[in-house]
């Protein structure tokens, strides 16, 4: 077999049992293996069986995306393991972005804010929070945008992630 | 009975025993001293007091590997879990099932830097297989059968459940194993049949096929190493085991040719390199067999066996893959074979042979016979004649030249008969491990083949020994060196041996005397036999000292980075023919 070199992006949801150390055990997975973590969220999902869903966005070859999926899947208290990347999926992030800024430079950031629908959900008379949904592109392009215009402080959650379509039995799809 | 109230360290005592545990390693402290109490007040369970923790643990792995039983320690909190860690650490990667319980500190003063405190989940996380920190006394007797189910399943490793001492004190119901189910883990046994006949086909279709088959058959209990032999001798095709894989194949059987890897076999490496279909069961392609990674075989098509897939693809990208138990895949696949009336092609088989046969005429472990000073092989060779008439024998190692010696010239017809810490490489595992088999094969003759350097890791357990009168036969290679270490230096470093000499040794048959063993010295090729025969007559524990050539080297050797057809003989040593090692090769372990 074929070894391909080159590197994907891949956004990986994990199943797991809300138990104690469970997000160490996945953290000390990607460090311990040497693996990218470009951003993570977690949340629980399930109250009743107590679980959390974890997504991982991470770069590597096919053959170290496949090795991540399954080291992953064979920690302990993992349930299921599911790559996004393979099927249609939808990505959001959200944003809190603080721009400081006065005169033309302010009316500027609320114009901008305007195109990405961006919303002002505190303002001062030096500057404003904007809060932004949407693919992470969308908002690496928002934040490059305001920076000219005066300092920025940014808060992200990191990517969730969820399949397009009705739900799958066996899979976080 | 379940429900039955008692206290936590009356419960992990019960869990034993409903889990069959009829032996643990442990050494006591002030966090695990109700489990002590608790263990005082049975007689179920006998425990095993060994004289530094990581004894325990190695205990636990030989008895473990020799029995397919997961082996049991108990130690305290703080310095005692951080003794256990290498032990866990050889466990983890030598996938061997072990329990291991640590005591904690009470609930209440955990992360307050208290007495002998250590955050041992945290530890001994990426160590194990699974951790588990108990808080509840209710929580006990389910958390210790999981342990043993996640040990013992699947891919078998080490687990430790972490117990703070007010959860061994507290009052909480006990549940028996029948009452625990795993909520996420569970491992896939079973192959896919279709793979399984696709895989019988590319088998039947083979030109110049390899077996090449490791500890993962070990694993799966001696059933897998016998349907192995079935499926083998029905094809016809040659076999080759790594380290771990010794003794799943009978080793004198004519289709077996002997370990591969860095230390293997020419005619092994060789049938690596040239085959056209790899049938990889049970073995992790480390890199002590795979050698330069884009050299590795580089016209076979590979099907990769394996219960754990993370395995599969981790090094090599293999071409079909079967997750599942290699017992139960190994039955099915015999079955597919006789149904479809698999008829490999006869001539390119016997050609194959005869090319292997060439390969094998060049004699790759062969020594010099005629030698004044006492070969290190050769030793090996008269302990392995003077015992293989017996059926109750097993070896452990410690690790170095001698490790890989045993492994070439000590030959295994069965599996569970061979320790040896393969993936850590642990200095200091062979003699606990040995005392771990004895408990277990209480008749049976238990030998640790030691390096002189490698036995005073753990010789503290010598004292152990004589507490529980175990007959452990420690077989020193004495060369006064670090040989493997010396052995890179020579042939990598421009011979510059920084400190790989072993000064200041001490005498070993007066040792074996404090230690109220037996001590015996061989100086020369003729005393050896006399030492050998003396030893076995002993019903003592015995430290045999053999003085070998101190400057031996162990081949065939394939320097790291190299590919298999790149191997150094030990006769074209001898022509000043030294090793080509890149820069790449230098930089790896
Ligand atoms: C000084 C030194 C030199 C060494 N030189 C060599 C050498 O020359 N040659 C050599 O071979 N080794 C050598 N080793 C050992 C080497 O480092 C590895 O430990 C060894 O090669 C691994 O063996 P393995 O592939 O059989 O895997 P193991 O470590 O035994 O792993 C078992 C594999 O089987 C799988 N498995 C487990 N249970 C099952 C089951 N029930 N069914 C199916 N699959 C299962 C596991 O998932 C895993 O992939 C050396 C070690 C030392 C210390
Ligand atoms: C705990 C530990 N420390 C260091 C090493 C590195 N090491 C590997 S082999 C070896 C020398 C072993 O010497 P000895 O036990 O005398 O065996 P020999 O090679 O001479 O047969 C060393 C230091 C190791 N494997 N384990």
């Amino acid at each position: 077999m074929k070894q391909e070199t080159t590197i994907e992006r891949h956004i990986i949801a994990v199943l797991v049992d809300n138990e104690a150390g469970v997000l160490a055990r996945v953290i000390g997975l990607f460090s311990g293996r040497g693996y990218n973590i470009e951003s993570l969220t977690v949340a629980e999902v399930e109250h009743e069986s107590a679980q959390s869903r974890i997504n991982i966005v991470t770069t590597g070859t096919p053959m170290i995306i496949a090795q991540i999926i399954a080291q992953l899947d064979r920690l302990v208290p993992v349930h299921r393991v599911t790559d996004l990347t393979e099927g249609r999926h939808l990505e959001r992030e959200l944003a809190l972005i603080k721009v400081q800024a006065t005169g033309e430079k302010r009316l500027e950031s609320l114009r901008i804010a305007d195109i990405f629908r961006a919303r002002a959900v505190d303002s001062t008379d030096r500057s404003f929070v904007f809060e932004l949904t949407g693919s992470t592109e969308k908002l690496d392009d928002f934040i490059n945008l305001m920076r000219p215009l005066g300092q920025v402080n940014v808060s992200r959650t990191g990517v969730v992630a969820i399949s397009r379509g009705p739900i799958q039995s066996d899979s976080l799809k | 009975m379940s429900g039955q109230e008692m206290s936590g360290a009356e419960i992990v005592i019960k869990a034993l025993a409903d889990q069959g545990v009829d032996v643990i390693f442990g050494y006591p402290g002030g966090a695990v001293l109700p489990l002590y109490d608790a263990l005082f007040k049975q007689n179920r369970i006998k425990h095993v007091l060994v004289r530094q923790e990581a004894g325990a643990v190695h205990a636990a792995e030989g008895y473990a590997r020799s029995t397919g039983k997961p082996g049991v320690v108990l130690v305290t909190s703080g310095p005692g879990a951080t003794n256990a860690v290498t032990g866990l650490t050889d466990a983890l990667m030598d996938s061997i099932p072990v329990v291991c319980l640590t005591g904690q500190v009470a609930t209440h003063m955990i992360g307050n830097d208290a007495f002998q405190e250590c955050d041992t989940t945290g530890i001994t996380r990426p160590c194990t297989k699974h951790n588990y920190l108990v808080k509840d006394a209710n929580d006990v007797a389910r958390v210790m059968h999981e342990a043993f189910f996640v040990a013992s399943n699947g891919r078998p490793g080490p687990v430790v459940v972490d117990l703070p001492k007010d959860v061994q004190i507290n009052i909480g119901k006990y549940v028996g194993p029948s009452n625990v189910t795993h909520k996420t883990y569970r491992p896939q046994v079973k192959g896919d049949l279709g793979k399984i006949r696709q895989a019988v086909d590319m088998i039947a279709r083979a030109r110049q096929p390899i077996f090449y088959v490791g500890g993962g058959v070990i694993n799966s209990g001696p059933k897998a190493s016998q349907l192995l032999t079935e499926f083998v001798r029905a094809t016809g095709y040659p076999i080759t085991n790594t380290l771990m894989g010794l003794g799943s194949y009978p080793a004198s059987d004519k289709q077996f040719v002997g370990m591969l890897g860095m230390h293997g076999t020419y005619e092994a490496n060789l049938c690596m390199h040239q085959c056209d279909v790899m049938i990889c069961i049970g073995a992790r392609f480390d890199d002590r067999i795979t050698g330069r990674l884009d050299a590795f075989s580089p016209n076979s098509k590979k099907i990769h066996i394996d219960i754990d897939p993370s395995s599969i693809n981790k090094n090599i990208a293999v071409d079909l893959a079967i997750i599942g138990d290699a017992g139960h895949v190994l039955e099915d696949m015999i079955k597919v074979w006789k149904t479809g009336a698999h008829q490999p092609d006869a001539d390119a088989l016997a050609s194959w042979w005869t090319q292997i046969e060439q390969w094998r005429k060049r004699d790759s472990l062969k020594f010099d016979r005629k030698s004044k000073v006492i070969k290190p092989q050769y030793a090996i060779e008269r302990l392995y004649q003077a015992t293989k008439h017996r059926d109750d024998v097993y070896i452990t190692t410690e690790v170095g030249q001698h490790q890989m010696w045993a492994a070439q010239h000590f030959h295994f017809e069965k599996p569970n008969r061979w320790m040896t810490s393969g993936g850590l490489g642990t200095m200091g595992y062979g003699l606990p491990a040995a005392m771990g088999v004895q408990m277990a094969h209480p008749d049976a003759l238990v030998v640790d083949i030691a390096g002189e350097a490698s036995i005073l890791m753990n010789i503290q357990e010598m004292s152990t020994l004589a507490q529980y009168k175990l007959p452990v036969k420690v077989f020193i290679l004495n060369n006064q060196w670090m040989g493997m270490v010396r052995q890179w230096q020579e042939l990598l470093h421009g011979a510059r041996y920084s400190e790989s000499y072993m000064d200041s040794l001490p005498d070993f048959v007066a040792l074996a005397e404090s230690f109220k063993a037996v001590g015996l010295r061989a100086e020369n090729p003729d005393d050896l036999d006399g030492l050998i025969q003396e030893m076995l007559a002993t019903d003592k524990a015995v430290i045999a000292d053999v003085r070998v050539d101190p400057l031996e080297n162990c081949f065939p050797m394939v320097p790291s980075g190299a590919a298999h057809n790149e191997m150094i003989l030990g006769d074209e040593e001898k022509q000043e023919d030294k090793p080509t090692v890149t820069d790449d090769g230098l930089a790896l372990v």
